[in-house]
């Protein structure tokens, strides 16, 4: 397991190679929910993955507007939660809600 | 997030330093502020400031409402350490109780009868003397020191080192009447009262321990209290000398 400072020093070598990178951190929390905030999930554009801001439930959902900032979208503050439309296809089965930012490392 | 960002920040995480990336998530601007000051993005206003000092003595990341808008604090600390001085029946208490808290615990003394693997079962131990092992282990701000032999000459190097240190707490086993001497051979070691204030003695909290896993807990219950809020119930009027 490695850990969040780990995380971002993949994401600069990730970046200094030339691939293109994002980084989502979960920046606020209600209820349970599997991550805290500070947790990263670093994505390339080919979907490669590092890290975790669930118990694996939204990382999907998360990856699919990584790439979209990764393709010159402004950052994104993403929210999951049971009572989301979303909940049933992409949500927190413990319940809880996690608000997710997600940018693009220039 | 710009690139240049990301490595001042990990870099400042290499070298211990105590980290709190703050994002302002409605104008998408980014600060970075390493050991209290602001290296990017400043200068902050006061309010965000002290969000981001007090996130990192909660060593907790978290997002509140600030005079720029709804912020991120992140917050990057060092890790926890507990420096045990001593390897007694205290100790045996203290080092899985301190593990289990969050502490990377390594356990001092000279004394290999005492600092032997089958009395300290996965514990990092060192048998060094003291001051040479404090100083190889670099005491820094998110080190905790607790001496527990109640010899002067283990003791006494240990709390000479970690008072030059850092080291956010740190706390010596011995009645009142042992602190007071300790506190007079320290003084003639150059310590001044600013400095010998820093020292928790006796060590923790006063719980009504007794057993050595009581007295233990009161040591941690200490510790963390003075990492958490910055000051210990145990000696009012002294707050400011364990911030």
């Amino acid at each position: 397991m490695i850990g969040e400072e780990e995380l971002l020093e993949r994401a600069i070598a990730w970046r200094r190679s030339g691939r293109r990178v994002a980084i989502a951190t979960v920046v606020s929390t209600w209820g349970s929910s599997p991550r805290p905030a500070g947790s990263h999930l670093v994505v390339d554009e080919e979907g490669h993955m590092l890290g975790s801001v669930s118990g694996g439930c939204i990382e999907g959902a998360v990856v699919k507007e990584a790439m979209e900032v990764m393709r010159g979208a402004p950052p994104k503050l993403l929210e999951f939660g049971v009572s989301d439309e979303q909940a049933w296809q992409v949500g927190l089965a413990c319940g809880g809600r996690v608000q997710v930012w997600v940018e693009a490392v220039e | 997030m710009r690139l240049e960002l990301l490595e001042r920040l990990t870099a400042a995480c290499r070298a211990k330093r105590a980290v709190c990336l703050v994002r302002f998530l409605e104008s998408q601007e980014a600060a970075l502020v390493v050991d209290g000051e602001v290296v990017i993005g400043g200068p902050l206003p006061e309010d965000v400031r002290e969000a981001a000092d007090r996130a990192l003595r909660l060593d907790r990341s978290l997002t509140v409402e600030t005079s720029r808008g709804r912020t991120f604090f992140e917050v990057f600390n060092p890790p926890l350490r507990l420096v045990i001085v001593g390897a007694v029946h205290i100790a045996q208490a203290l080092a899985p109780m301190a593990a289990m808290t969050g502490y990377r615990v390594v356990v001092v003394d000279p004394r290999r009868a005492f600092a032997s693997a089958d009395r300290f079962p996965d514990v990092a131990l060192s048998t060094d003397w003291p001051d040479e092992a404090l100083t190889q282990l670099g005491l820094d701000r998110r080190t905790a020191v607790v001496t527990l032999t109640h010899d002067p000459k283990l003791d006494d190097p240990a709390l000479d080192v970690a008072l030059r240190s850092p080291a956010f707490y740190i706390a010596a086993l011995g009645s009142s009447r042992t602190h007071a001497k300790r506190l007079e051979r320290l003084r003639a070691l150059g310590h001044d009262e600013a400095a010998l204030a820093r020292i928790h003695g006796p060590a923790g909290l006063d719980i009504g321990a007794v057993s050595p896993a009581e007295i233990a807990l009161s040591i941690l219950a200490e510790m963390t209290m003075v990492l958490r809020k910055g000051y210990s119930f145990r000696r009012p009027g002294r707050e400011e000398a364990c911030a």
